[in-house]
């Protein structure tokens, strides 16, 4: 199995040291990692979900707007930043895979290396509620 | 292909009584292919050891560096080919997201550090922003990646006839690991290294040292141990000692690291003037 881009290393490692909730894909938008704030938000541990297609994690986890209606992952901010290569930002409402709903405000932006390397993308977030 | 270390110490130059065995100049390994190519690994003081060996009639030099901290090029201006004009030397070192070799370079090699320019060097200088990937140089093929450093840094693999050398003198796999080795997929170098005949790896600290020092981009030499068994290398050869140890240090850590496991590969202490032989 190939070894992975530095910079998804690093990001790894980075996220795994930091209690902001991190979510990290690669170029095809699969889940290679969640940090351990991030699987309190998500309802389950990084090590039981294990990596995860696009197609699973933009419908798994019922992404809603703010007026809770269904949202496709063309709206989410982390699809955003990895399909236009741009930075984005938007609140959500998800399921957890614990059941619990919640609303998220989530940044995400694309992770680019040397020579305009596309590697991925990750998002960060924070629990609305918990902060107001 | 033949290798020569002609640097073995990493951070400083370190000449004195208590380095002797292992050696006091920094970085630069010596890599001829079996058509005569000459390729430099890093251009630290070691370099100019290299200068004896270089043919009155060789036409092409080949230096790649894996970053540019000083102790990697702190050598290049006293590189005796430099100042042949018949002679074409090819730079590959890696770029920074704004600014290429050449610009980087020069930041070392114009006054006030260095009195003489880049571009006043006679030789035909070639300066490549090493690609990452593979690329050619005339009988050899290398393979760069980027590798945990501060930094740009990278690391190289180099072939000839089915046989590996690879070169990793600055890295630190351990950083922000619970464990070392992951696994290969989380590894940093591990694509680099994978089934290489010759690894020549960062090993500058012991384990104290890096629990004081981690970040500062380094390994143990017990994280190259681990990393070259996962890689399934044949042989793993300690590099960029630290100055500070003494050529007794050096051998009773490597006698250590012998004692507490039962070793997969060959383990050689990297000592300076040692030769290898790949065929």
């Amino acid at each position: 199995m190939p070894q992975r881009d530095i910079e998804i290393i690093l990001m790894r490692q980075l996220a795994s040291y930091l209690i902001v909730p991190i979510f990290v894909v690669d170029t095809e938008g699969v889940m290679l990692f969640y940090n351990e704030p991030a699987e309190a938000l998500l309802g389950r541990q990084f090590d039981e979900a294990g990596e995860m297609p696009m197609r699973e994690w933009t419908t798994i986890f019922q992404p809603r707007d703010e007026n809770n209606a269904p949202l496709p992952p063309d709206g989410l901010p982390l699809v955003i930043a990895l399909r236009r290569r741009v930075p984005a930002q938007r609140r959500i409402r998800i399921t957890g895979l614990d059941g619990v709903a919640r609303h998220l405000e989530i940044v995400a932006f694309p992770l680019q290396g040397q020579g305009n390397r596309m590697l991925g993308a990750a998002a960060m977030f924070w629990e609305v509620d918990s902060k107001q | 292909m033949n290798i020569t270390l002609w640097g073995t110490r990493g951070s400083l130059p370190s000449a004195g009584p208590d380095t002797v065995r292992y050696g006091g100049n920094t970085s630069c390994v010596e890599v001829r292919s079996e058509d005569g190519t000459l390729v430099v690994l890093d251009a630290g003081t070691g370099i100019r050891r290299l200068n004896a060996t270089v043919e009155p009639e060789l036409k092409r030099v080949y230096i790649l560096l894996t970053h540019l901290h000083m102790d990697h090029i702190q050598g290049f201006g006293f590189f005796g080919p430099l100042f042949r004009p018949d002679l074409e030397v090819h730079v590959f070192g890696p770029p920074s997201t704004t600014h290429d070799l050449r610009t980087r370079l020069t930041k070392y090699l114009s006054p006030p550090l260095f009195p003489v320019r880049l571009r006043d060097l006679p030789a035909r200088l070639a300066l490549h922003d090493v690609p990452l990937g593979g690329f050619e140089v005339d009988g050899l093929h290398v393979d760069c990646n980027l590798v945990t450093h501060p930094g740009p840094t990278v690391g190289y693999r180099l072939t000839e006839r089915g046989r590996t050398l690879v070169y990793i003198p600055d890295h630190e796999p351990a950083l922000g690991a619970s464990h070392v080795p992951r696994s290969p997929q989380w590894t940093s170098g591990y694509d680099l290294a994978v089934g290489s005949d010759l690894l020549i790896h960062d090993s500058q600290y012991t384990m104290a040292e890096y629990a004081e020092r981690a970040g500062w981009g380094h390994s143990a030499m017990q994280h190259a141990a681990a990393v070259a068994a996962m890689a399934g290398v044949k042989r793993l050869v300690t590099f960029h000692h630290d100055p500070t140890h003494s050529d007794d240090l050096l051998d009773n850590l490597v006698e250590e690291l012998r004692g507490t496991s039962r070793l997969p590969f060959e383990l050689t202490p990297g000592q300076e003037g040692m030769a290898f032989h790949l065929s």
